[in-house]
């Protein structure tokens, strides 16, 4: 039973949500079933949540490799937790909006997580270039293929591609640097992306309709009867 | 992290902080000083170039240096560059200038703060130039930091002279319905009903409260919808659900790495204009005549992409003359047995 109920749950969501695209009449229990999602998202908030104190206060608690980093962690969460449930500091009172101006859960956002989620995401360009200096080698054909066409794209949004070619005549403008920069992405990428998208697609029914089957049980653990 | 390095960054912080309060007024390099920075580092990097010839690799310390350099010298610098117009980026703003005043345009913020220094440009450009022609604006999120940088880039716009005069007013011309979980589930329910999905706006209003929305049932109502994304749930799944189902007419602004994705779609014509990345930001800018952030930061990615550039280059140059030498050394030492 404990295998049973849940292959059945995933065959009746499955079947009902195909048969909501193609038949008008049971559109509406599609929209219906996908607000289980909702509330399945709600208990996933909680078990983020929850397995993030767990695992954090764990390393505090046993003074792990890295602890501080832990307890760093643990508490930005809990701040941030703190001034969006209780509202601190928000001008209009417990019942105004969370991310109000001049809330303390507004001022932390704008003024720490932005600016640190940003520089996250800016430390990339380094190691790209580091890793592009020390890796990115035209060590066979298929590699020096890809390095001519990341060059191309990389000139073609630097000045020094349009100048570069700009003397290029009119009539073979898709040989300036820029306009062979555009064929890239829209003739050989496009069709890369394609195959790769049809692909993903034939996969997913192939594995959708397994599920719906209760051929594939994976999911359901190695958990025995 | 070994003392050295402690005492590195805290250098590095105590010139940012003194740069910070003890310039008075933002430093900008005449064009000359720009392009003899220019030449020095070019001069730098030639440098380098020869004595990677000569079997001397750089450290990694030095890349970082560069790109550094890079990123930081070209934002006080006064030189511009030519931005050329890219087909989509032009599709996006001739959708835009084509809606007659008050159609309504829905705007789905799906990112977060580490996207925002490519998607926020773009999010800026777009509410100016929607507001500049009396279009009216719909703002939610499927990301939960998404309706805050709404909120930051609603703010920006609202400052500028010519949309501070229209003297527009929350609900009526525009409106944040916050975010809403649930994936690509909402867009699929908002196909049925808005109001199902959004109940009451980011401050608690109710749907129905709001003159702007009132009559909003589903995407039929909407005119033109933009979406700003930066991964899961994004572009792909508006354009498989809200514009495949719904017939919904859509344009994009993605990240530069997820750009390549939507080419398909662009092609299709489910997307109706896509801007890509810093790049896209700062061709919309140019379009819409609206010369804004991105402008200016595409010199230093422009200056970071040549740096790049030269790295491959000096690291392919040193791998080959490496293998070159290996070979001969292999010879020399064949030749002996």
């Amino acid at each position: 039973m404990k295998r049973k109920i849940p292959v059945i749950i995933t065959s009746l969501v499955g079947t009902v949500l195909i048969l909501s695209v193609f038949f008008p009449p049971a559109e509406r229990m599609g929209e219906d079933f996908s607000i289980f999602f909702d509330i399945i998202a709600v208990f996933a908030f909680f078990l983020g949540g929850g397995n993030l104190v767990r695992i954090h206060g764990n390393k505090i608690y046993k003074k792990a490799r890295d602890w501080g980093f832990s307890a760093v962690t643990l508490a930005g969460f809990f701040l941030m937790l703190a001034a969006g449930l209780f509202k601190i500091a928000n001008p209009g009172g417990i019942a105004a909006d969370v991310t109000a101006q001049g809330s303390l859960f507004q001022m932390l956002y704008d003024w720490i997580f932005n600016p640190l989620g940003a520089s996250m995401y800016a430390l990339l360009a380094f190691y790209v270039a580091s890793a592009s200096y020390r890796a990115f080698r035209a060590k066979n054909k298929e590699a020096t293929i890809l390095l001519i066409a990341a060059f191309i794209i990389l000139l073609g949004r630097t000045p020094l591609g349009v100048y570069a070619t700009a003397w290029i005549p009119e009539q073979f403008s898709l040989m300036q640097i820029p306009n062979l920069a555009i064929w890239i992405m829209t003739a050989p990428n496009l069709a890369g992306q394609r195959a790769i998208m049809i692909g993903i697609a034939l996969g997913v029914i192939s594995m959708s309709l397994r599920l719906i089957l209760g051929v594939e049980r994976t999911y359901l653990g190695t958990d025995n009867e | 992290m070994t003392r050295g390095e402690l005492m590195a960054y805290l250098v590095i912080v105590a010139v940012v902080l003194l740069l910070a309060f003890a310039v008075p007024k933002p430093i900008s390099f005449s064009t000359t000083v720009s392009y003899i920075i220019v030449g020095f580092i070019a001069l730098v990097l030639l440098i380098i170039f020869v004595r990677t010839i000569q079997g001397n690799m750089v450290g990694r310390r030095i890349v970082f240096l560069f790109v550094g350099m890079a990123v930081i010298l070209p934002l006080f610098m006064t030189i511009s560059q030519p931005i050329p117009l890219s087909p989509e980026v032009k599709q996006v703003y001739d959708a835009v200038v084509a809606l007659k005043p008050g159609s309504k345009v829905l705007v789905s913020f799906d990112y977060d703060p580490p996207s925002a220094p490519e998607l926020q440009p773009m999010a800026e450009t777009f509410f100016r130039l929607c507001l500049s022609r009396d279009l009216k604006i719909v703002i939610m999120g499927l990301w939960p930091q998404g309706p805050q940088q709404a909120e930051i880039a609603m703010r920006k716009t609202l400052e500028y002279p010519e949309i501070a005069s229209k003297n527009l007013r929350y609900g009526i011309d525009y409106v944040n319905l916050g975010f809403q979980t649930g994936n690509e589930f909402v867009i699929q329910r908002m196909g049925g009903d808005f109001k199902s999905m959004f109940p009451t706006d980011l401050n608690g209003t109710a749907y129905d409260s709001l003159p702007l929305v009132r009559n909003v049932r589903n995407f039929s109502n909407i005119d033109y919808a933009f979406h700003l994304s930066a991964g899961y749930p994004g572009t792909v799944e508006w354009v498989q659900v809200a514009v495949d189902r719904y017939g919904l007419k859509m344009g994009a602004g993605n990240t530069a790495v997820q750009t390549t994705q939507m080419y398909p779609y662009l092609r299709a014509r489910q997307l109706v204009g896509l801007l890509g990345g810093l790049n896209g930001a700062a061709e919309f800018e140019r379009a819409a005549d609206m010369i804004g952030k991105a402008t200016k930061f595409m010199v230093s990615q422009s200056f970071s992409h040549i740096i790049v550039i030269a790295f491959i280059i000096i690291g392919n140059a040193a791998f080959f003359l490496g293998d070159k030498s290996r070979k001969r050394k292999q010879e020399a030492a064949g030749g002996g047995h």
